[in-house]
């Protein structure tokens, strides 16, 4: 018997146990749109982690204070205030650290920005020139204010777009500052945001200023340093020089109880992708098991299909199917039972693609790789499950299966 | 003179083991000329249907010989055991043996779906009118009476226009006259030169048949007809 004729004839098969085929049908669409899904929200947030650490800049170093032990007891990340304007100027000296592009000494504040028609509270970021090489950002407008203006606490101040346009000022505009007045010299470009920060509503004004008006304490400390390599290339050795020249400024020798800490976003990259790649593995094979479920749901039905047809396949063992007949027609009904669930999986996957990201928030990617394989491993299933029923069936003695009742 | 169709030399089948062992055919032998028109009669259990499994290729002897058409089928494999079933032979069974998804003449046109086949609906609807059942060809056999339902067996067993035609109680389950119009049609079918093997415990049923044999304990002796 020719192809297209065990294809019509498992066909009429399936199509007289409609029910039941369309049951056994709904499990495989059901893995395969699942694996389309989870895959697609595993792809979307890797995207979305993705991007939102390249707006970091990825030559960035960050550089925090660490814990501190006194009397044996040790605190909490960041419990210390070790960093000072010293570590600034050591790591600025291009002799001891060749790899640094800029450094950038920040402390930071909130205050309240008030402009002639209205008010705003936002971050106020005291800090040197250093800072825009060092975020790797750049101005819309204006200028950045510069090392002497540092020198002589200008009252000076850099707005990012979001606050500038709420407070309704352009640079040359006047501000005052938890009530001190300041010039706007210059407006940021906008960069969108990072995780719940948005890097569009800041001020940026000189450090010696923003410690006299805003944060207080000594001129002497700063909450953090920022760096940028001179490549990302180069982030490795300049991370290694920032660390050693720290060690010897802050006097440790065990580099296990250093003072301070230095992330960088490409770490922060790497490691995001692979929480994500993981999570990603993880949701994919939840749905594959399903599949798998699915997978067996055509056994078992296949395998009720081949016990309550024993008659009809011995009939038409007496009227001359060979076993070759009967494999194929047994591993026809199966595959076609997963393939066109699989297909219908795909259309499910699909919806669910579009319906997902409305109903939840949750963004989805399909990309057609795993669509692909959803579909190829859902035959796959359907054959490999096939095959023990449909031998079976091919084996059955014709009398044996003709005499069954 | 006719040849040789079917040629059984002590040929027997014994089902199970031990106490339990069942000479279902005991030593037989038997031949058929082409173009013969016998039947085999006995009693519940004497084996006629065994008989027929082997001689229509769907079960092999325990011991004996059995020859189709000269060749030895013991020696055939499952490919040409089916290729032998699909050409040379038609089967009728007590059962009728339809498959109740499908309409007559898909029933009718079964066979001709493991050869290959030309204008396999036509040959069907042929097959279908040689048994007087024109009208029915759409129905499905739930929508049949019983004698309807052997005739479209009759019409799948004759489609492929086989040597030999094999009936296993075709009236077992029909009335006088559903009887009577199912023996009809295999005697015009002798008539046009089909061998007939029909097996029945109905000496009257019998009665159609040129020669007559019967069985009894698995054990054949011929009978000349009356
Ligand atoms: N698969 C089997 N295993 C064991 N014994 C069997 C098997 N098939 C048939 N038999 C035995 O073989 C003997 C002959 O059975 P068979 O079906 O050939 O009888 P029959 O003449 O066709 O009877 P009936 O007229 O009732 O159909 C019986 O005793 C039966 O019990
Ligand atoms: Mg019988």
């Amino acid at each position: 018997m020719n192809l297209l004729r065990t294809f019509d004839t498992g066909m009429r098969g399936l199509l007289g146990h409609r029910l039941r085929s369309i049951l056994t049908t709904l499990g495989i669409l059901f893995g395969v749109a699942a694996v389309i899904c989870t895959v697609g929200i595993g792809t979307a947030s890797a995207d979305s982690v993705n991007s939102r650490i390249a707006a970091l800049g990825t030559n960035l170093l960050t550089i925090s204070p660490g814990s501190t032990t006194s009397f044996g007891v040790r605190g909490g990340s960041g419990s210390a205030n070790t960093l000072t304007m010293e570590d600034v100027t050591g790591l600025e000296d291009k002799q001891d650290a060749p790899d640094v592009a800029a450094v950038a000494p920040v402390v930071s504040g909130t205050a309240t920005l008030v402009s002639t028609s209205t008010n705003w509270s936002t971050t106020v970021q005291g800090t040197t020139p250093g800072w825009l090489t060092a975020n790797a950002r750049s101005l819309s407008g204006g200028v950045f204010f510069t090392q002497q203006q540092v020198d002589k606490h200008a009252q000076v101040v850099v707005l990012g777009t979001t606050t500038a346009q709420d407070l309704g000022v352009t640079v040359g505009s006047q501000v005052s500052i938890s009530g001190a007045p300041f010039d706007v010299v210059g407006i940021l470009t906008a960069s969108g945001s990072t995780g719940f920060t948005n890097n569009d509503d800041l001020a940026v004004v000189p450090i010696t200023t923003a410690q006299d008006q805003v944060t207080g304490g000594s001129p002497d400390s700063v909450q953090r340093i920022l760096l940028s390599a001179t490549s990302s290339a180069t982030i490795g050795s300049a991370y290694l020089e920032a660390d050693q020249l720290l060690l010897e400024t802050h006097h440790i020798t065990n580099s296990a109880s250093a003072d301070f800490n230095i992330t960088s976003a490409s770490t922060l990259a790497s490691t995001a992708a692979s929480v994500t790649t993981t999570l990603t593995i993880l949701l994919a094979s939840v749905a594959a098991i399903s599949l798998l479920v699915g997978g067996i749901g055509v056994m078992n039905i296949m395998l009720v299909s081949v016990t309550e047809r024993t008659q009809e396949i011995g009939l038409r063992k007496a009227l001359g199917a060979t076993p070759r007949d009967l494999l194929r027609q047994f591993l026809i009904e199966a595959a076609t039972l997963s393939f066109v669930g699989g297909l219908l999986g795909v259309g499910a996957g699909l919806l669910a693609g579009i319906l997902v990201p409305r109903l939840a928030n949750i963004a989805v990617t399909i990309t057609p790789t795993p669509v692909i394989i959803a579909v190829v491993v859902a035959a796959g299933v359907g054959l490999i499950f096939g095959v023990y029923p449909a031998a079976r069936a091919a084996r059955l003695a014709p009398i044996a299966a003709l005499r069954a009742e | 003179m006719a040849a040789e169709i079917i040629r059984l030399v002590d040929v027997s089948k014994v089902y199970g083991t031990g106490d339990a062992t069942v000479h279902a055919v005991d030593d037989v032998s038997l031949t058929v000329k082409e173009g013969d028109f016998l039947a085999v009669m006995g009693p519940s259990g004497s084996g006629k249907s065994t008989l027929m499994h082997i001689l229509g290729c769907l079960d092999v002897p325990t011991s004996g010989e059995y020859r189709f058409a000269g060749e030895d089928v013991s020696r055939m494999n499952e490919r040409e055991l089916a290729s032998i079933r699909n050409r040379r032979i038609g089967f009728v069974f007590q059962q009728f043996h339809l498959l109740a998804s499908m309409s007559a003449w898909r029933n009718v046109e079964l066979p001709l779906l493991y050869r290959a086949a030309r204008d396999r609906r036509q040959t069907a609807l042929n097959a279908l009118a040689q048994v007087g059942l024109t009208g029915r060809v759409q129905h499905r056999p739930n929508q049949l009476s019983g004698g309807q339902q052997q005739r479209v067996a009759i019409a799948r067993a004759l489609v492929t226009d086989p040597t030999m035609i094999l009936a296993d109680e075709p009236t077992g389950n029909l009335d006088s006259k559903a009887s009577r119009e199912v023996l009809d049609i295999l005697t015009s079918l002798n008539k046009s030169g089909h061998t007939i093997v029909l097996i029945t415990h109905d000496p009257n049923v019998a009665g159609v048949a040129e020669r007559v044999v019967e069985m009894a304990d698995g054990r054949l002796r011929d009978r000349v007809a009356a």
